[in-house]
């Protein structure tokens, strides 16, 4: 093997290689989506955020406008602090609702944005200030029960009324 | 200041595994000259070589190389003293992934900043003496066993070293192989001005050309002498290997218990 | 009946501190293969014949496994998610089981069979015809010249060829999945988009990839320089060569994955 043709089949292999490499972090992976722009940040506080994590998505009519950048606890107010990073090219107006959905029935949570009719827009360090809380499944069964059980006790009660 | 010799050994012992190999060994290489190291297999000649060459040290005496203490270098004195030793390793030892050209080449490259069209000639200088000019883009998987040995030879040259060392340089060759190797250890002995240690158990070739010659038997030296010398020796092991006779101090059986005694002994089992 | 336990237990015993004391040598090895890698970082021919030894003449075996493990990752997952209906989560279960860790670790066991063994052979080849002896006495290190330039090449192609068998297992997966079986080619790619996290998951792959080249070369060229220079010798450090890098790759990968994927 002369060293010319070495060399190119090397150069070749790691080409190649470097190439997978690529095709890996761009269509694979979510390196070109998460590509930084710029952003500006703005908060929300929540009951309760459930699951919702750092670099979650923030969707307004089902498309990514910006991420979850941090989260943290306000101790005086008892409230989930959520710091956003909004994508520059979207203004949202200052009565914009921030609810925490759930994409499918048990996948992974994000914070939705429905806009208002606001005039004025939100700006860096603004706070958004209705927010929706994540839903509790286990409220939600409990409150489920709750109900059932009234309305059992009202037809027990109604029949002994009739009686 | 010019020596008179080139390698001094001197009450050198070596142990390895505390199995003594080497004992009291004394030994004088002369500049200029060829010196054969004989002995039957396993007693100590290749062991000799490396702590010339000081990839073993001694445990205890000295070996003088060119008036230096080997085992006392540091790494530098180490690496100087070996650019000026070339040796000849059993069934040569030449590197597989390398083209004959190359092989030779190889001290040359490393060592020298010399451009290519030097070294090239004086890969061809060096094939030329070995008669092989014509083998220099062959791989040595492509070679006989005496080719191999004659490139491993012209390698070991490649600097033109003040010392050469052979390690059993006629094991399994052909006669005309033989006499062709011998002839060449002696005359770039001479050409290059060099000392040159000759480890075989061949006598025929190696008497031939060497001007002294140490007898070794379990690592002690038993005789020395000129080639004449040797023949004439009444050194009982010196004539047993000279001569070629199967049985004297080398005895022909392995050692046993009496032959006698175990054949009475296999009859009373069966009795 | 004494005498067979206690000579039982005494090899046990000698066993264990023979392999602690072969670790020991083979770290203050792997220090000397560092100190003198200077050479082979700046000649740099030496080091890319070796990674075209190691890497390019690997590439079939890993290309192929690749995809064939893609091709099987789509069947097996496409039956296990049409159970509970998911079957668009098809591209995100092939290509998280391959980035994280059918990847890396099953691109370094081929690895280490295939290049790892042929370095292991190589060198001990080479010390069994004293060619590393001969090296010596023409005061050319053979750590610098022969074992260090194996040890790079192996451990820059190892990175690139989990790479590749990742990238052919997704491209597998997607024959299977989308043309074969027929799951939706958009949801395939979208879904695998947003699951997959470039720091998460690639990066991590890589960093596991990187991290078995190490240990594969590693181990490959201290079995060849510490082999027997005979026949059975050479045969034994090649064997003792796969089957201890492909120990010490599952058991980092074990390590690895636990400091990595958990505790989110």
């Amino acid at each position: 093997m002369s060293r010319t043709s070495l060399d190119l089949w090397v150069g070749f292999f790691v080409a190649v290689g470097l190439g997978a490499l690529l095709f890996l972090a761009l269509k694979v992976g979510n390196l070109a989506s998460s590509s930084s722009g710029d952003t500006y940040a703005i908060q929300a506080k929540f009951d309760n955020i459930g699951g919702l994590k750092v670099r979650g998505a923030v969707k307004s009519a089902g498309v990514v406008v910006g991420r979850v950048a941090e989260i943290t606890f306000d101790p005086e107010a008892y409230l989930a602090v959520v710091t956003i990073k909004v994508d520059a090219r979207y203004k949202f107006p200052r009565d914009t609702f921030a609810t925490i959905n759930t994409s499918g029935l048990l996948g992974e949570q994000y914070i939705g944005f429905e806009v208002g009719g606001d005039t004025e827009m939100l700006k860096a360090g603004d706070t958004i200030k209705k927010t929706q809380s994540a839903v509790v499944l286990e409220k939600l069964i409990s409150q489920f029960m709750f109900n059932k059980a009234a309305e059992n006790g009202d037809k027990t009660a109604g029949n002994g009324d009739k009686k | 200041m010019s020596q008179e010799s080139l390698v001094e050994i001197r009450n050198l012992n070596f142990t390895y595994d505390s199995r003594p190999v080497l004992t009291g060994i004394n030994m004088t290489i002369p500049r200029g000259k060829v010196v054969a190291v004989m002995g039957i297999s396993g007693c100590g000649k290749t062991t000799t070589l490396r702590l010339i060459g000081g990839q073993l040290k001694p445990t205890s005496g000295t070996v003088k190389v060119g008036g230096q203490v080997v085992h006392e270098l540091d790494s530098d004195g180490l690496y100087n003293l070996r650019r000026r030793m070339g040796m000849l390793f059993q069934f040569g030892a030449l590197f597989t992934d390398m083209s004959v050209y190359d092989n030779i080449a190889f001290q040359m490259r490393e060592h020298t900043n010399l451009p290519e069209a030097l070294i090239h000639d004086l890969v061809l200088m060096k094939l030329h003496a070995v008669g092989l000019r014509g083998a220099q883009h062959l791989m040595p998987a492509e070679l006989s066993g005496g080719m191999a040995r004659r490139v491993a030879l012209a390698r070991a040259i490649a600097l033109d070293p003040m010392l050469m060392m052979y390690d059993e340089p006629f094991a399994g060759l052909d006669p005309i192989s033989l006499s062709i190797v011998g002839e060449l250890i002696r005359k770039l002995n001479d050409a290059l001005g060099a000392s040159s240690i000759v480890v075989t158990h061949d006598v025929q070739e190696s008497l031939k050309i060497v001007d002294y010659v140490y007898f070794v038997s379990e690592g002690r030296i038993v005789a020395e002498g000129t080639a004449e010398d040797m023949k004439n020796s009444t050194v009982p092991y010196v004539h047993q290997f000279v001569w070629g006779e199967a049985d004297g101090p080398v005895p022909f059986q392995y050692p046993s218990r009496p032959y006698g005694e175990e054949l009475m002994a296999s009859a009373a089992r069966r009795g | 009946m004494d005498n067979n336990l206690t000579r039982a237990l005494r090899g046990l015993g000698q066993q264990f501190t023979s392999r602690i004391w072969r670790l020991g040598y083979a770290s203050r090895f792997f220090l000397a293969l560092l100190l003198h890698s200077g050479t082979a970082l700046r000649r740099v021919h030496l080091t890319i014949r070796e990674i075209y030894f190691t890497g390019v003449l690997s590439l079939i075996i890993i290309l192929v496994s690749g995809l064939f493990v893609g091709m099987v990752l789509g069947l097996q997952g496409y039956d296990t998610l049409a159970r509970y209906g998911s079957t668009e989560a098809l591209g995100v279960l092939v290509s998280l089981s391959l980035v994280r860790e059918l990847g890396p670790v099953v691109a370094a066991l081929l690895f280490a069979s295939r290049a790892g063994s042929a370095i292991t052979a190589e060198i001990g080849m080479m010390k069994a015809t004293e060619q590393l002896s001969a090296m010596e006495m023409m005061a050319v290190d053979p750590i610098a010249r022969v074992v260090a330039p194996r040890f790079w090449g192996g451990v820059i192609s190892m990175p690139l060829l989990a790479a590749l068998f990742s990238a052919m297992g997704i491209f597998g997966g997607y024959l299977v999945g989308v043309q074969l079986i027929g799951v939706d080619e958009g949801s395939f790619w979208s879904q695998m988009q947003a699951a997959v996290d470039f720091r998460e998951d690639i990066v991590n792959g890589v960093i596991k990839s990187f991290v078995f080249g190490i240990i594969v070369s590693w181990v490959a060229v201290f079995e060849g320089y510490d082999a027997e220079p005979t026949a059975e010798g050479v045969s034994g450090a090649t064997t003792r060569t796969v089957v201890t890098s492909s120990l010490a790759i599952l058991a980092a990968d074990f390590i690895l994955t636990a400091f990595m994927f958990t505790g989110t």
